[in-house]
């Protein structure tokens, strides 16, 4: 077995634009479930709004990568009042329901070949990096050591992604640490008290969907800045990868899901290095090096599971602050 | 028990003169604060609250009392806009509520306790305090992120939120989580962050209800301290000591009707009042047949 090359791809996931991408997401939820108690399971969706505002933005409208971006954020924020106007009135529930519908039907219009003219159909949109790449900073070189090495665009998005990660980080610490991010805090308790006490419960909790929904899209252009979009990546797994990342780092924290993210990929790509090395090995018997493989997501079901029944808090939480049994 | 219930035979100074005319259900008010008009509210078959007209008077205590499923925490959703009546008006401080949400009802100075305890479990004892305070621009979004705006706002709600704490007995638990406090505790926190609000009419559902005897005496004190703040309070309670020592009027609601209204002592000699509710037992004192508190004897 090959443990040189395997720790070298496990390393390189620690920091990559999937992991800074899944980070934001996950902090996007940790903003909707954690602190403001709204079970968004459509975080694909979001991310597949940041993912094909900036590509269809470049290629289609011919906008800067930057004015792409702010696309990506708009459309996300209109997207979040599309759901939540007629769902956060009522009880919790309804919006993961609502959540995990959108999400579907919105995959499906990028995938459908009837606007295939701008979202690319089944095979989704690549060559949307001129305007980016124009942009980078970093002049042609290598930079970094070991596993760690880029090219000068590898490095410019990974720059990017940071940057995106470390303000998102910060605006959400601010967010909850201040009195705003107290009535969120409340709302996830109970909104009936709040709503006693003069708040308006709707403009929060709709507040709350839009700034995760920012963070998510965030991720969804992270996503896709390095290579191109592919309409299967944006189905209902990823939201659950996302969810995993977030309650193993912590739902109720706001680094939490940022460590979640990081140790769900360093997972996944040491578990899909290692399973196939293992089966060639003979170490793994009955089983296919193509199954080996998938089977580190029958690992990350069994893994979402034990969490959630014996460390609901995740990692960073707070056992009082968080739990599924109230 | 008897060592730490110091109800005094004489109850305390009473605000008289509120009503105009003969006392009757419905009786018009020298300074009503919210007024009634023909609400109802029913569930499938059942009528809930059928009330024709009530007016509570502004600056008084008032009790409101009856049986269990008689309608009064319903009455208190219809009033807070937590529910919606099938008919009627209603106003508070002479603005109609109707279709008003319960959140532009309580900044308008009616804020309202639950029945069953709305502590907010996992935000602390203070948190939950500071959360009923008003005008704290660091609650919107945008100042939110600039702690500068709103630091000072904060210093000032905390000492304002720790001084009601105390009084309350609960300065102690200030940095527990509100889950771990007990029921007669949270009672307190919700009647406590209620008065956060510096509200113009308190309503309270039960407060006293799981509250210990001594603790009761100095609410009891507390509540009448809001009277002379200025404020108005609307309670509902099964304990016709409560009633009879702080309230300056009492509403007898029974199957979502308002059956009799008047000053405590009269409201007790009522017939239908006693039928409705007190019982056969009216002679008998009810703190004793609760076990809650002993009078002290020669009073009845
Ligand atoms: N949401 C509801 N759905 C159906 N029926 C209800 C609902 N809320 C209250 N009721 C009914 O309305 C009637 C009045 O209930 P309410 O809670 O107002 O009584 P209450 O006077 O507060 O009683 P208690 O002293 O026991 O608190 C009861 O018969 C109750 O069963
Ligand atoms: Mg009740």
């Amino acid at each position: 077995m090959d443990w040189l090359a395997i720790l070298n791809n496990t390393a390189q996931s620690l920091l990559s634009p999937a992991t800074m991408a899944f980070a934001l997401a996950a902090l996007g939820l940790a903003m909707h479930f954690g602190f403001a108690g709204l079970l968004n399971f459509g975080i694909a969706g979001y991310m597949a709004i940041g993912a094909y505002g900036y590509a269809i933005s470049v290629l289609v409208f011919g906008f800067e990568w930057w004015q792409g971006i702010l696309v990506s954020l708009v459309a996300s924020v209109i997207f979040s009042l599309i759901l939540g106007i007629p769902t956060l009135r009522l009880r919790g529930d309804y919006l993961a329901i609502v959540t995990i519908a959108a999400a579907e039907i919105l995959r499906l219009l990028f995938l459908t070949t009837a606007f295939g003219d701008i979202t690319g159909g089944a095979d989704g949109l690549s060559g949307y990096h001129n305007s980016f790449r124009a942009a980078n900073p970093f002049p042609e070189a290598d930079y970094g050591f070991g596993p760690w090495t880029y090219n000068s665009v590898e490095l410019w998005v990974l720059v990017l992604g940071l940057l995106a990660l470390v303000a998102c980080v910060f605006v959400l610490l601010l967010l909850m640490k201040s009195p705003w991010g107290r009535v969120i805090k409340a709302i996830r308790e109970d909104e009936d008290a709040v709503r006693a006490l003069g708040k308006n419960v709707f403009a929060y909790k709709m507040q709350a969907l839009i700034i995760g929904g920012i963070f998510g899209s965030l991720g969804g252009v992270i996503y896709a800045l390095p290579s191109s979009i592919n309409p299967g990546v944006y189905v209902t797994s990823l939201t659950f990868f996302v969810w995993t990342a977030l309650l193993l780092g912590g739902a109720a924290t706001v680094f939490g899901p940022v460590l979640g993210a990081v140790l769900f990929w360093v997972l996944q790509s040491f578990l899909s290095n290692v399973l196939p090395e293992l089966v060639t090995s003979g170490v793994l018997p009955f089983i296919s090096s193509i199954q080996a493989s998938t089977i580190r997501f029958i690992l990350v079901g069994v893994g979402l599971m034990l969490l959630v029944i014996y460390r609901p808090q995740g990692i960073l939480g707070d056992k009082k602050e968080l739990t599924f049994v109230k | 028990m008897s060592s730490s219930a110091k109800i005094p035979g004489k109850p305390a100074s009473k605000t008289t003169g509120l009503h105009i005319g003969e006392i009757r259900p419905g009786v018009s008010k020298v300074d009503p604060i919210v007024t009634i008009d023909g609400v109802s509210r029913r569930f499938g078959g059942l009528t809930a609250v059928d009330v024709e007209h009530l007016e509570i008077p502004r600056g008084a205590i008032t009790a409101l009392i009856g049986p269990n499923g008689a309608g009064k925490t319903t009455l208190f959703n219809l009033l807070t806009g937590f529910d919606k009546p099938d008919t009627g008006s209603w106003s508070f401080a002479g603005k109609s509520l109707a279709g008003i949400p319960a959140f532009k009802v309580a900044q308008m100075g009616q804020v309202r306790t639950f029945q069953l305890t709305k502590a907010l479990s996992l935000l602390t004892v203070l948190e939950n305090m500071k959360l009923g305070a008003k005008d704290q621009r660091g609650e919107k979004l945008l100042y939110s992120l600039f702690s500068f705006l709103w630091k000072v706002k904060e210093v000032e709600i905390e000492a304002k939120a720790m001084e009601l704490l105390k009084r309350f007995k609960l300065d102690a638990k200030k940095d527990d989580f509100a889950a771990s406090l007990s029921g007669g505790q949270r009672k307190l926190l919700e009647m406590a962050r209620a008065l956060m609000t510096d509200p113009v009419l308190v309503m309270l559902d039960e407060p006293m209800a799981g509250v210990n005897p001594a603790l009761t005496q100095s609410l009891l004190e507390h509540v009448l301290g809001l009277k002379e703040q200025g404020m108005t309070v609307l309670f509902v309670e099964h304990d016709m000591h409560m009633v009879r020592h702080i309230a300056d009027w009492v509403i007898v609601m029974a199957e979502g009707r308002v059956v009799a209204e008047g000053p405590a002592e009269e409201v007790m000699k009522n017939p239908a009042v006693i039928d409705a509710y007190l019982g056969s037992h009216q002679d008998t004192d009810l703190g004793t047949i609760t076990g809650r508190i002993t009078l002290p004897k020669g009073k009845k």
